[in-house]
């Protein structure tokens, strides 16, 4: 048997994922956590009288509270497995992926563990995002001034 | 704005889930990706509209991180010149990185890990 046909065998028995499904089930899971958010801003703005831009920095603190929270006690993961993508592109994703991370590598040690190792997944983020930012402000700054 | 709101942040993982179904990219490659592209977004002028109409629905999205960054770089720039780039970058989106590492770290100490 050739590498292209135990491609083939590998592919026919292996289970389909019900794509349309997870397509579904990802938009109305990110959708929700929109209107969740919307409805937390909203709530913010009129009941302590805070403006815009501060009700959307404690609604991202909320949302970190509240996924780190679901993560330590364990009950957070069922809910990504489930939601997908719903959960993770939200910024409910980075804080499951920092919080994961810290508790699988809590065994080896406050330095060797958690410290080398919280930012193992979302390490990645934070990396791109400050190097894309600086050079697009860069860019930005040569050319228009 | 509820409906926008809906409509957008659903709409943007909808095509995140499709794009990881139909490649073999990690979840890691995907934020990373939506968190370059915040910052392209940004760039071009177009997620301060997006958030605008949309409000929360474009804030509680990891895109949101890479806006954040890109505009507290500009506005460091402006305020302080080619130094105000390095010590404003991360301003605002500060509230995200210190918030997840105090409070995990925190709550790592106390819960133990489960299967």
């Amino acid at each position: 048997m050739n590498k292209e046909e135990y491609s083939k065998l590998v592919k026919k028995y292996s289970p389909k994922e019900p794509k349309l499904r997870n397509a579904i089930i990802a938009f109305l899971a990110g959708g929700t956590v929109g209107l969740i958010g919307e409805v937390i801003v909203n709530i913010l703005m009129k009941s302590f009288g805070l403006a815009r831009v501060d009700s959307y920095a404690w609604l991202a603190f909320i949302l970190i509270l509240f996924a780190t929270f679901m993560t330590a006690i364990g009950k957070f993961d069922n809910l990504v497995v489930k939601l997908k993508c719903g959960l993770i592109i939200p910024t409910t994703g980075f804080a499951h992926s920092v919080q994961s991370a810290a508790l699988d590598y809590k065994k080896d040690g406050l330095i060797n563990g958690i410290g080398a190792n919280i930012f193992k997944l979302a390490g990645s983020v934070i990396l791109y995002g400050i190097v894309s930012a600086f050079f697009l402000v860069l860019i930005k700054v040569i050319i228009y001034g | 704005m509820y409906i926008s709101a809906f409509l957008f942040a659903g709409f943007v993982c909808l095509i995140c889930q499709i794009v990881f179904d139909n490649s073999k990219l990690t979840p890691g490659h995907i934020t990373s990706s939506v968190t370059v592209i915040g910052a392209i977004l940004s760039f071009l002028g177009i997620y301060d509209d997006i958030v605008s109409k949309c409000g929360a629905g474009a804030t509680v999205l990891i895109a949101n991180f890479g806006h954040m960054l890109y505009s507290a770089g500009i506005k460091g720039y402006e305020e302080a010149g080619f130094l105000g780039i390095f010590s404003e970058l991360l301003c605002s989106s500060g509230i995200a990185i210190v918030s997840v590492i105090v409070l995990s770290f925190v709550f790592t100490l106390i819960f133990k890990a489960r299967d």
